[in-house]
């Protein structure tokens, strides 16, 4: 059983339920305006009803608070992680399953908190977000992985009517039952537009390459595994869990085929997928 | 005239799989990843702390290669000043306790 505990607020106190990859996080704010816009950027990943695993009390600030140009910095300390960039603070207890977030009113700060927080909810247990766009077809998900530029918002365009896109940026990887799944996310890249919530189970990982005409070929276990650390996002500064997140990866190679796709950019690619 | 000897051992700091005769690294302080080839990979999985370089030159390079013992050298001696400088690998004149 799951004791929680409200934050104190002099204000009225408005909660949202924001749940990716089936962990529900909850989100508390005095500020009705941000309610609105994280319905306009979390639409269906919001559950009304949804238990949350986790609470953050968020505290919009003015802003210019914190240096803008500052880059990401993820570490733990004193029982807590931090989370910190240019554009927000945050404080989160795994133990406590309850954080702060400090930020100004905007949705790519909420944005970044989450997609950090996942993937160190992920690194304990087997799964991790990856840099990919990914779709499910004929009940499988198929993940295209590549650094920037490398194609995977121009597959996710490509896609036929019968795929459902899961996203064009951040793939949510879980692995449930002894098998890998994927899960839409709401983390979008140049599309802008959040993905489907649903779930498949993963049948295989391209790894993109533009090229002039389609080719799919196998990639060795070790090349496999270096190619998806380079693109699994992971932010902490902490060698266990980045020990963990490479483990996760020799164990994802071994259970899913990851291919090389060199493609095309036309809509032929995808008589290869599926 | 004496000559001092090399013992490797691996760093705590990293992360490693074998998968047939590669393996992988990866150095847990700041993700960098090596890929080592066969001969590589014999070397790594003989940094035991206890067995001198020249050793495992000898029976894990020479041997099992047929390579030269004085091209093994110098390409050995290369490759663990790499692993070496990243952290890699530890590496000293007297034997390294585990």
């Amino acid at each position: 059983m799951t004791l929680r505990m409200k934050f104190p607020t002099g204000a009225q106190d408005h909660e949202v339920v924001i749940e990716i990859g089936g962990i529900p996080i909850a989100l508390e704010t005095t500020d009705a305006g941000f309610v609105d816009l994280l319905k306009g950027r979390y639409g269906e990943y919001m559950k009304s009803k949804a238990i949350p695993d986790f609470t953050f009390r968020v505290d919009l600030i003015a802003p210019d608070s914190f240096n803008p140009e500052a880059d990401a910095e993820v570490w733990f300390a004193n029982g807590q992680w931090r989370l910190e960039r240019g554009d927000f603070r945050a404080t989160w207890s795994q133990e406590s399953r309850q954080g702060v977030i400090r930020q100004t009113a905007n949705p790519y700060s909420i944005d970044s908190v989450l997609r950090i927080t996942h993937t160190l909810l992920l690194a304990r247990t087997g799964g991790f977000l990856l840099h990919a766009s990914s779709a499910v077809r004929n009940g499988k998900a198929f993940l295209f992985s590549g650094l920037s530029e490398a194609g995977k918002t121009t597959i996710a365009r490509l896609a036929p009517p019968d795929a459902e896109l899961l996203t064009d940026e951040a793939s949510y990887v879980r692995r449930v039952d002894g098998r890998y799944m994927a899960y839409g996310t709401p983390f979008a890249g140049e599309m802008g537009t959040p993905g489907k919530n649903i779930s498949a189970p993963i049948a295989a990982v391209y790894l993109l390459h533009k090229a002039a005409e389609n080719k799919i070929e196998s990639v060795n276990p070790a090349e496999a595994i270096r190619r998806l650390m380079r693109n699994i996002l992971f932010f902490a500064h902490d060698p266990e869990l980045v020990r963990l997140v490479f483990e996760s990866a020799c164990a994802f190679v071994a259970a899913v085929p990851v291919y090389r796709l060199s493609f095309f950019p036309d809509e032929r690619v995808w008589d290869l997928i599926g | 005239m004496p000559t001092t000897e090399t013992y490797l051992a691996k760093s705590n700091d990293i992360a490693a799989r074998t998968l047939g005769d590669e393996t992988i690294v990866m150095s847990t302080l700041d993700s960098t990843i090596f890929m080592l080839n066969p001969t590589g990979t014999a070397i790594w999985q003989a940094a035991d702390g206890n067995t001198p370089l020249s050793r495992i030159i000898e029976d894990k390079v020479c041997a099992e290669f047929d390579v030269p013992v004085e091209q093994a050298s110098v390409d050995a001696r290369q490759f663990v000043d790499e692993l070496a400088e990243h952290g890699i690998l530890i590496v000293s004149d007297h034997p390294i306790p585990q």
